[in-house]
């Protein structure tokens, strides 16, 4: 086929007018949600473990406070993005994962037990605060520990890597304690490194660590001890920079919070019986930063 | 991909205030030399001396090597740390057990990587230096029988030299393998060079630039072991054996 010089103006004129058509309409999407609707797939991290934000319970159903946030997210996504059907991927991850897969974007959207600091914001963007921690310790009821100051000298596990970690090493080098801190690669093995003997005690962000004892053989034997030295926030992560996507999700948290729906789903996972070993109760009613969170959402680390 | 890149992130201080980022690969680094090298040279003693016991007349010292050699060179060396670690203190007597867990951490952990990568890399030096005896004509060995020498005697003069140089060049892989294996010590928690670098990926928030580094660290040593073997074997060698010129 040869083009004429007034066809060739007309292709011109066209595309000219469908390009106007295009700007005029909603705004250009950009980054994760155009990549949602341009694929019609939405890649969402899980874990295996992380107890009870986000794991596999015992029907090998993916489950957890901070997944079943992700899954109104892709709702809410579905919904703005007008798509008749959005397939939705799901990737396990683990803390050393995570966030190369959200930086280099094979995640869209990583909800579980991720703290928001200040080095993660380098690589990603953290959505609304859905849970504030706070790391204590994790103690047999004879061990005779009742405050940071009694390990002097003693075996402490931390899992390797985490913002615990990073806390006890500073403790222990600012008050010279000796402290010998033993990693566990998990938050099952910290449990057992200290079920077992070879640690006093277990430093972890306290609603694990309840966790931890619901699930334990005796949870009679042990307690959580220690004043929380710092308190963190745990956010949905998200590829860094991508403001629409992440008004979406922030949207969904602070809807969320605002319909008291938010408060219904914490008592599902924290206050309830939930299917994993059987079936526990964590039982950790909404600590007063909790509500505080509830009544002013913030993306903030603290 | 939105990834912000800092090379210079190995020169910042680490947050959790024990130096340097770059300090802490150096440190991963020694304890991976340090447990290769002493794994390495057990693992050549024992490996030598299975392989050896799998090729002798004696019955009982066949059959028990055989065993050894098959119970560690075909299991997973994850399940055999995880063993190490967690389950044998739990079948020893109580006290000795306690006494185990309650030792400092990083050497209980040190030394219960070193038994596990010992005996697994053992195993498969083991089969190595039983090959090599075996390619070494079975006229060989009644030569030196009928010159009068004894099963060691025959061993130690006749055999042996031979199948040692013959063993060289597989045994290079082995000895490579055990700087790459020595990584599994970061799941029971002694921090070597992966697991300094995960270390520092997760408290930096740099996770490539992490595991670049380490990629090039072991790529130099490994680099390093196979120099050093090709000396070994330049230097080892004998003219006519093994086509050498």
């Amino acid at each position: 086929m040869t083009l004429n010089q007034p066809m060739i103006r007309s292709l011109l004129a066209a595309a000219g007018l469908a390009l106007c058509a295009a700007a005029a309409g909603a705004q250009p999407l950009d980054g994760t949600l155009k990549k949602i609707k341009d694929t019609g797939t939405i890649t969402v991290a899980t874990r295996g473990a992380s107890i009870p934000f986000n794991y596999l319970d015992d029907n090998n159903k993916q489950a957890g406070f901070a997944w079943e946030i992700s899954q109104r997210v892709v709702e809410q996504v579905k919904k703005d993005l007008k798509l008749a059907r959005l397939e939705v991927r799901t990737l396990e991850v683990t803390p050393q994962t995570r966030i190369p897969l959200v930086a280099n974007q094979t995640v869209d959207l990583e909800c579980s037990s991720t703290t928001n600091n200040a080095e993660r914001q380098n690589q990603v963007s953290f959505s609304t605060t859905f849970f504030v921690v706070g790391a204590r310790l994790l103690v047999r009821k004879n061990s005779g520990i009742k405050h940071w100051s009694d390990l002097v000298g003693k075996n402490v596990v931390v899992s390797a890597g985490t913002t615990a970690e990073r806390m006890l090493r500073q403790l222990n080098e600012k008050n010279k304690w000796g402290i010998n801190i033993i990693l566990a690669k998990d938050i099952n093995e910290n449990f057992l490194t200290v079920e077992t003997g070879r640690a006093v005690a277990a430093t972890q962000d306290d609603i694990i660590l309840y966790s931890n004892i619901a699930r334990a053989r005796k949870p009679a034997d042990w307690e959580v001890v220690g004043v929380p030295q710092q308190k963190e926030a745990y956010g949905c992560m998200l590829r860094k920079g991508d403001t629409a996507f992440k008004k979406v999700v922030d949207g969904v948290i602070t809807g969320m919070m605002r319909s008291g729906e938010f408060s219904a789903l914490y008592e599902k996972y924290f206050l309830k019986p939930i299917a994993v070993k059987g079936s526990v109760t964590i039982g950790f009613p909404m600590s007063s930063d909790m509500q505080e969170l509830v009544r002013h959402p913030s993306d903030q680390p603290l | 991909m939105h990834y912000s890149w800092d090379w210079l992130i190995f020169l910042e201080p680490s947050v959790t205030g024990e130096g340097l980022y770059g300090l802490m690969l150096l440190r991963g680094l020694l304890w991976t030399v340090l447990l290769s090298l002493l794994a390495w040279s057990l693992a050549l003693g024992i490996g030598l001396a299975a392989g050896v016991a799998r090729t002798l007349p004696g019955r009982t010292a066949r059959y028990l090597s055989t065993v050894y050699i098959h119970c560690f060179r075909n299991t997973p060396l994850l399940v055999q740390l995880f063993l190490w670690y967690f389950v044998v203190p739990e079948l020893l007597p109580v006290d000795w057990g306690n006494a185990l867990k309650q030792m400092n951490p990083t050497a209980n952990q040190f030394l219960t990587v070193l038994v596990a990568l010992t005996l697994y890399t053992a195993a498969k030096a083991a089969e190595q230096v039983r090959a090599g005896i075996e390619s070494v004509p079975r006229s060989q060995k009644q030569a030196a029988m009928a010159l009068g020498l004894g099963t060691a005697a025959a061993y130690r003069h006749v055999i042996l030299p031979q199948a040692l140089r013959i063993v060289i060049p597989p045994l290079t892989s082995d000895f490579l393998n055990v700087f790459k294996n020595s990584a599994v010590a970061l799941t029971i928690g002694l921090m070597e060079l992966t697991g300094q670098t995960r270390q520092l990926s997760e408290f930096s928030a740099h996770p490539f630039e992490a595991f670049i580094a380490a990629t090039f660290v072991y790529m130099a040593i490994t680099y390093g072991v196979i120099v050093l073997m090709r000396r070994i074997e330049h230097r080892a060698r004998v003219p006519g054996l093994l086509g050498a010129a």
